[in-house]
């Protein structure tokens, strides 16, 4: 085939894509368009039925707790299989520091405590406002992140000690299953909401949802930085 | 769609480009950062706050830095 005949082709492909494409988009509804019923029925029921503000909270933690769980365990899956992909060589003790400016480890530390703060204000009201326990979990990482760009790795592992980074993984997915697993033995579903369901609008409100949210937030917090230290530990110090 | 969303709409369209075109990789890293920080602002824009709050975690800072320790690993072994 020509260089002329590729070309011509692919212009014929492209254009029947495009066209496609744009007779697929023009059809759409518009955005925040929403007719479905599943979508008004959470939006009301979240706070009649579970006192829960936030409705998306509402699916993840009480509707949906279930599919959450599966995402949990893959999460978990994932970072054991980094960890297993990415303990195969020796570690050594010492690891170089290459921040020497005092500016900068001075705004990227402050940086870190505002960030972890934020972090676990994102988780902690995770299901009254926007956030939860996946996002707060992932910027209370991030914080650690930022201990060790601008401090040093030994900071990174003094204030994420390894096993305790561990234990604080184990018990976040241990807890989640544990709520969920008490609804069985006090005869409901799995993750049914058994709770009391407090006063709307406040941090004692969705019952079961406030302990899922939370131990979702530690299982996350404690995977992005047991990810971290693998990777960073990699990287310090290269094989 | 309103113009704020075209607009935000147009700039994730220049980003993802802009991702692909970059060939240095560790500038790649800081360019995707950027382009995950454009697609938060699109979820804002169209009222996702949760899905913006992920979005700001995962795609400008967690991947970044997965990919970034990657990049400098790969430097480290070319150069021994």
């Amino acid at each position: 085939v020509s260089d002329r005949g590729r070309l011509v082709v692919c212009c014929v492909g492209l254009a029947g894509t495009a066209a496609l494409l744009a007779a697929g988009v023009a059809g759409l509804p518009d955005f925040g368009n929403y007719a479905h019923r599943y979508g008004e029925i959470v939006s009301r029921g979240s706070m009649a039925e579970r006192h829960v503000a936030n409705a998306v909270a509402g699916v993840t933690y009480d509707y949906r707790s279930l599919d959450t769980l599966i995402e949990e365990v893959m999460f978990l899956a994932a970072v054991l299989g980094v960890a297993l992909l990415l303990r195969e060589h020796e570690r050594h003790a010492e690891s170089v520091d290459p921040v020497r400016s005092d500016g900068l480890r001075l705004v990227g530390l402050l940086g870190a405590g505002i960030t972890f703060a934020i972090g676990l204000t994102t988780i902690a009201y995770g299901y009254l406002t926007p956030g939860g326990g996946f996002q707060g979990g992932v910027i209370v990482g991030t914080s650690f992140a930022l201990v060790w760009a601008a401090g040093s790795f030994r900071a990174f592992r003094q204030v994420a000690p390894e096993r305790l980074v561990q234990v604080g993984e184990g018990l976040g997915v241990a807890a989640f299953v544990l709520v969920g697993l008490s609804a069985v033995a006090a005869g409901a579903a799995p993750f049914e909401n058994l709770l009391p369901l407090g006063t709307p609008n406040t941090l004692l409100s969705g019952g079961a949802v406030a302990l899922l949210n939370w131990s979702a937030g530690l299982a996350v917090s404690a995977a992005l930085v047991t990810l971290l230290g693998l990777f960073v530990e990699d990287v310090v110090e290269p094989v | 769609v309103t113009a704020l969303q075209l607009v935000t709409l147009l700039l994730v369209a220049a980003g993802g480009t802009a991702a692909v075109f970059t060939r240095d990789p560790a500038r790649q890293v800081a360019v995707s950062g950027i382009y995950g920080l454009v697609l938060v602002v699109l979820f804002v824009v169209l009222q996702a706050p949760d899905v913006a709050m992920a979005g700001i975690a995962v795609s400008s800072a967690a991947f970044s830095l997965v990919l970034l320790s990657a990049v400098v690993k790969q430097r480290g072994r070319s150069g021994a």
